[in-house]
């Protein structure tokens, strides 16, 4: 998987679940800033990622994931690793 | 001797066939409080309520009211309702997590209260599942034939378990009762209480808890919005399977109304229509056990759930307990 991958995959979550256009989710927008995005709906976006991208984002990690290339960041380190 | 007789022997009534529901009866308290109300006490707005939980406004029980007062009112117009008199009710259920006292149990109390003498009583904790718990057990002890006709009843008062002053819980939780009469099939006709699709997952207990009884209540908002989207919807499939009822075939679908963005999850992946998904929770609140019946009652007097078609009730909550049934709208 590589970074545009995932930034398109993550795109596609989140216009389905926030009704967010895929193309305006770009790496250096923040969830709550930018693209008004609330904590149970990163709830769900790392729920549909985990189905997505076979990555599980706990709870306690999804808070300090503030913008979308944290997501994608953290996709990428942890793929191997639940793959 | 028959078999059947021979488990007569050990109860009082004769096996039946199957349960139903027969009536349904819910109380709310008459203060009402909206999220402007709660805005000027605690940091938040109606907007950001709304939002993250669907709720405009709740009940609020009085001081003086209890859980066995709304579970009296809520129980008597069940009873009303099924056209049986007192004597004819055996057994008392009241589903309850928030009753002031442990004793005496609130069933008893609430039998008494009614004019049934001499019941079987007993109190349910099963949190924000037990309507649906009891449910099935009202359903076990008529078909066996411990009892004949059950009342049910599910009566909370969160607002005395929650800190005024905590938004995470206070902009949630309210007060209300809910009841059912639960009684035999006719000869021949089918079951109208399916089987139930229970579990609980005692591993996430602590994330909701009132850890003792100086305490109020606590909840850690996402991990419960992430347990309750991702693994509830199976076991609601699964209770339609048992049932064998299709889930386009459901009159209504009546989840614990514990949060709409929750319930809305659920009932997308279930594949509920939004139209015949409960949304008591707009102006009720999360009343816990009683959520269920009085959403019940509401969509069923409004002729929104059909009476004589199947509808899905699925509760959930604390101790992570959760069950499913069909039931057919009385």
């Amino acid at each position: 998987m590589t970074e545009q991958e995932i930034l398109a995959g993550l795109g596609e979550i989140i216009e389905e679940i926030a009704g967010v256009p895929a193309d305006e989710v770009t790496p250096g927008k923040s969830f709550v800033d930018d693209l008004d995005i609330d904590s149970l709906s990163m709830v769900e976006i790392a729920v549909a990622a985990q189905d997505k991208f076979g990555v599980e984002i706990p709870d306690d990690q999804l808070k300090d994931l503030t913008t979308v290339q944290d997501v994608v960041n953290f996709v990428i380190k942890n793929a191997g690793s639940s793959a | 001797m028959t078999s059947t007789e021979s488990v007569s022997s050990f109860t009082s009534f004769p096996p039946a066939a199957g349960a139903r529901i027969m009536s349904l009866g819910g109380y709310q308290p008459a203060n009402v409080v909206t999220n402007d109300e709660l805005a000027a006490r605690v940091d938040t707005s109606d907007e950001w309520i709304r939002s993250r939980v669907g709720i405009v406004s709740r009940r609020v029980a009085g001081p003086d009211e209890s859980v066995a007062d709304m579970a009296v009112v809520a129980g008597g117009k069940a009873l009303a309702g099924s056209g049986l008199s007192p004597a004819d009710i055996d057994l008392v259920i009241v589903a309850t997590c928030s009753a002031e006292a442990a004793i005496p149990n609130t069933s008893a109390v609430v039998a008494h209260r009614l004019g049934i003498v001499a019941p079987g009583a007993y109190d349910l904790n099963a949190a924000c599942a037990g309507f649906c718990y009891a449910l099935a057990t009202a359903s076990d002890a008529v078909r066996v034939g411990t009892a004949r006709h059950v009342l049910v009843i599910g009566s909370e008062k969160m607002t005395a378990w929650i800190d005024p002053y905590d938004r995470s819980t206070c902009i949630i939780f309210a007060d209300g009762a809910g009841a059912a009469v639960v009684g035999p099939v006719a000869d021949g006709e089918p079951p109208g209480i399916g089987p139930v699709v229970w579990g609980s997952a005692g591993d996430m207990a602590s994330k909701i808890a009132i850890p003792d009884r100086r305490s109020y209540m606590y909840q850690e908002g996402q991990a419960v919005f992430r347990w309750a989207t991702t693994t509830l919807h199976p076991i609601a499939a699964q209770a339609c399977e048992r049932a064998g009822v299709d889930v386009s075939d459901l009159t209504a679908f009546v989840p614990h109304q514990a949060n709409l963005r929750i319930i809305e999850a659920i009932a997308r992946r279930l594949g509920v229509p939004r139209e015949r998904l409960a949304d008591d929770i707009v102006h009720a609140g999360n009343t816990s056990s009683a959520s269920i019946p009085l959403a019940l009652s509401r969509m069923a007097e409004r002729g929104e759930a059909k009476a004589g078609s199947p509808a899905l009730l699925l509760g959930f909550g604390a101790g992570m307990c959760y069950a499913a049934q069909v039931v057919t709208v009385p």
